[in-house]
């Protein structure tokens, strides 16, 4: 416990000191600050847009897009590789699939989402979508294949296939690459997001934290344009160094699957 | 007594690059219901394989393996094996949770129902204060103890153990080759032991049948008067009967 709690403590001194860098860095040499504001004055600007309600609302429907994305990637993650593993035609189709759509970019898949779903949240997920689903089913199959080949033999003693082979042996003892896929999709979700908000502008009534940055370049507002950044960073601080890590202390950490921090 | 399992006239191959490999050559046994019939030989004489075979893992490439008369199809719970790798445990399961699991999966019973089963045979292997525990936390011997406990609560038509000690050190072996007697006293069940040690084979087996090497093929089976003992007489002469039928 004192161990992470000092890790947790190192953690906080990495985020202060690059503040107070960024901070000092700007006074000291007299940037502009339509270029680069200090950080006191972008986490004022941040501050005044959180009570406005305008940061959080566009926050929230960013992450509306971005959890729907991702809650379609992993159930479609979880057909394509339980397939994969349980039939040769499912393998094939899996690994050719994955080597085709896994490198292309999501941006260059928009102006064709736009045309098949219109100007709206649809779009967003779509391109979404593409961009999590390949990387978590790799991770997802990956840590199929590579369970090892004694808890197989195992799970096929007790009598188990299919589905219940899949979910009773399979899914728990790949979770360390499943948890892996799901970190590395939400990081993909993010960058995907935050682009395709920029180039779609409003999606309907709705606007999300890409259109708040975009729109705020625009009008010169650069302090927002960092707010909105420094909202994109500490979201992902809070999952990765919260949620995720409840998870693992949970699942991996607990079975002995990884070490504890 | 009827015979149990019976393998006629067995060959099992290997698929390499330059061509098929025969690691078992025309092997045929019967094991009789109740005994303990332990599969000895040297390392690569192809005994594994041959356990593998029986519990379904892999297809003969010639002849028969039945099963109560009827010819085995893949895995299943009525031949529960015992592996020799530590890993064989579900790791995000506890100790009590590893026994109960397959007893809800393969016997079907309810969880309440499967959870006193499974505490019943986690006290027989002596790890009822590790029930809750999970198996990173345990040593090696006890990680065997619990897939032995897991093994018998499926209560199998036979048990099949593949060198399930070879991995420990020879003071936890003994201790669990006692234990292991003890438990086959109570709970009756026949098994088929692995072992490419002498003094294991001639300990556990009620008989004993001795592969050669490369490919495996039955030199003999012997019947074991000592079966139990260790430093006896009795053992030493079985042990050397052994020997010398491995040596031709």
């Amino acid at each position: 416990m004192r161990a992470q709690a000092r890790w947790r403590l190192a953690k906080i001194a990495v985020v202060t000191v690059l503040v107070v860098a960024w901070e000092g860095a700007t006074r000291l040499f007299h940037v502009s600050p339509l270029l680069f504001p200090p950080a006191s004055a972008v986490l004022r600007a941040l501050g005044r847009s959180v009570i406005d309600g305008d940061v959080p609302g566009y926050a929230a429907q960013s992450l509306r897009v971005l959890l729907s994305a991702m809650a379609i990637g992993a159930a479609l993650t979880l057909f394509l590789t339980s397939a994969a593993v349980t039939t040769k035609a499912g393998a094939a189709v899996l690994e050719t699939l994955t080597s085709m759509f896994n490198p292309l970019p999501a941006i260059a898949l928009m102006p064709l989402s736009l045309l098949w779903f219109g100007l709206g949240t649809g779009s967003l997920i779509f391109v979404v979508v593409h961009s999590v689903l390949w990387p978590m089913a790799l991770n997802t199959y990956t840590g199929f294949v590579t369970v090892p080949v004694t808890l197989r033999k195992v799970g096929q003693n007790f009598g188990l296939s299919g589905w219940p082979y899949v979910a009773g042996i399979l899914l728990p003892a790949a979770f360390p690459h499943i948890l892996a896929g799901v970190k590395i999709g939400w990081a993909f979700a993010w960058r995907t997001v935050i682009a395709a908000e920029m180039v779609f502008g409003v999606a309907g009534s709705h606007a999300g934290l890409g259109w708040f940055i975009y729109q705020n370049r625009f009008e010169m507002n650069t302090d927002l344009v960092f707010a909105g950044l420094v909202t994109v960073v500490i979201i992902g601080l809070l999952v990765e160094n919260f949620f995720f890590r409840w998870i693992e202390r949970e699942t991996v950490v607990r079975w002995g699957m990884s070490t504890a921090r | 007594m009827a015979d149990l399992l019976r393998v006629r006239d067995v060959t099992l191959e290997y698929e390499r690059p330059e061509g098929a490999f025969v690691a078992v050559d025309g092997v045929s046994l019967s094991i009789r219901e109740g005994e303990r019939f332990v599969l000895f030989g040297p390392s690569g004489c192809g005994k594994s394989t041959l356990l593998q075979a029986m519990a379904g893992f892999q297809e003969p490439a010639r002849g028969a393996i039945e099963l109560d008369g009827r010819p085995v199809q893949g895995p299943g719970p009525d031949r529960a094996v015992v592996f020799q790798e530590f890993d064989q445990l579900l790791p995000w399961r506890t100790v009590l949770g590893n026994v109960a699991y397959p007893l809800r999966v393969a016997r079907r019973l309810r969880d309440g129902e499967a959870d006193a089963e499974a505490l019943r045979f986690v006290r027989l292997v002596g790890l009822e204060s590790f029930a809750s525990a999970h198996p990173h936390q345990l040593s090696g011997g006890m990680k065997q103890r619990v897939a032995i406990a897991r093994a018998l609560a499926l209560s199998p038509r036979i048990l099949l153990m593949d060198e399930p000690f070879a991995s420990l050190d020879s003071i936890t072996r003994h201790k669990l080759q006692e234990d292991l007697l003890a438990l086959l006293q109570k709970a009756r069940t026949t098994l088929l032991f692995v072992t490419h040690s002498v003094e294991e084979a001639v300990l556990i087996g009620d008989r004993i049948l001795v592969l050669t090497s490369s490919p495996g093929k039955v030199r003999g089976v012997i019947e074991n008067a000592a079966s139990g003992q260790r430093h006896t007489a009795a053992s030493a002469q079985v042990r050397r009967a052994v020997e010398e039928l491995l040596a031709g």
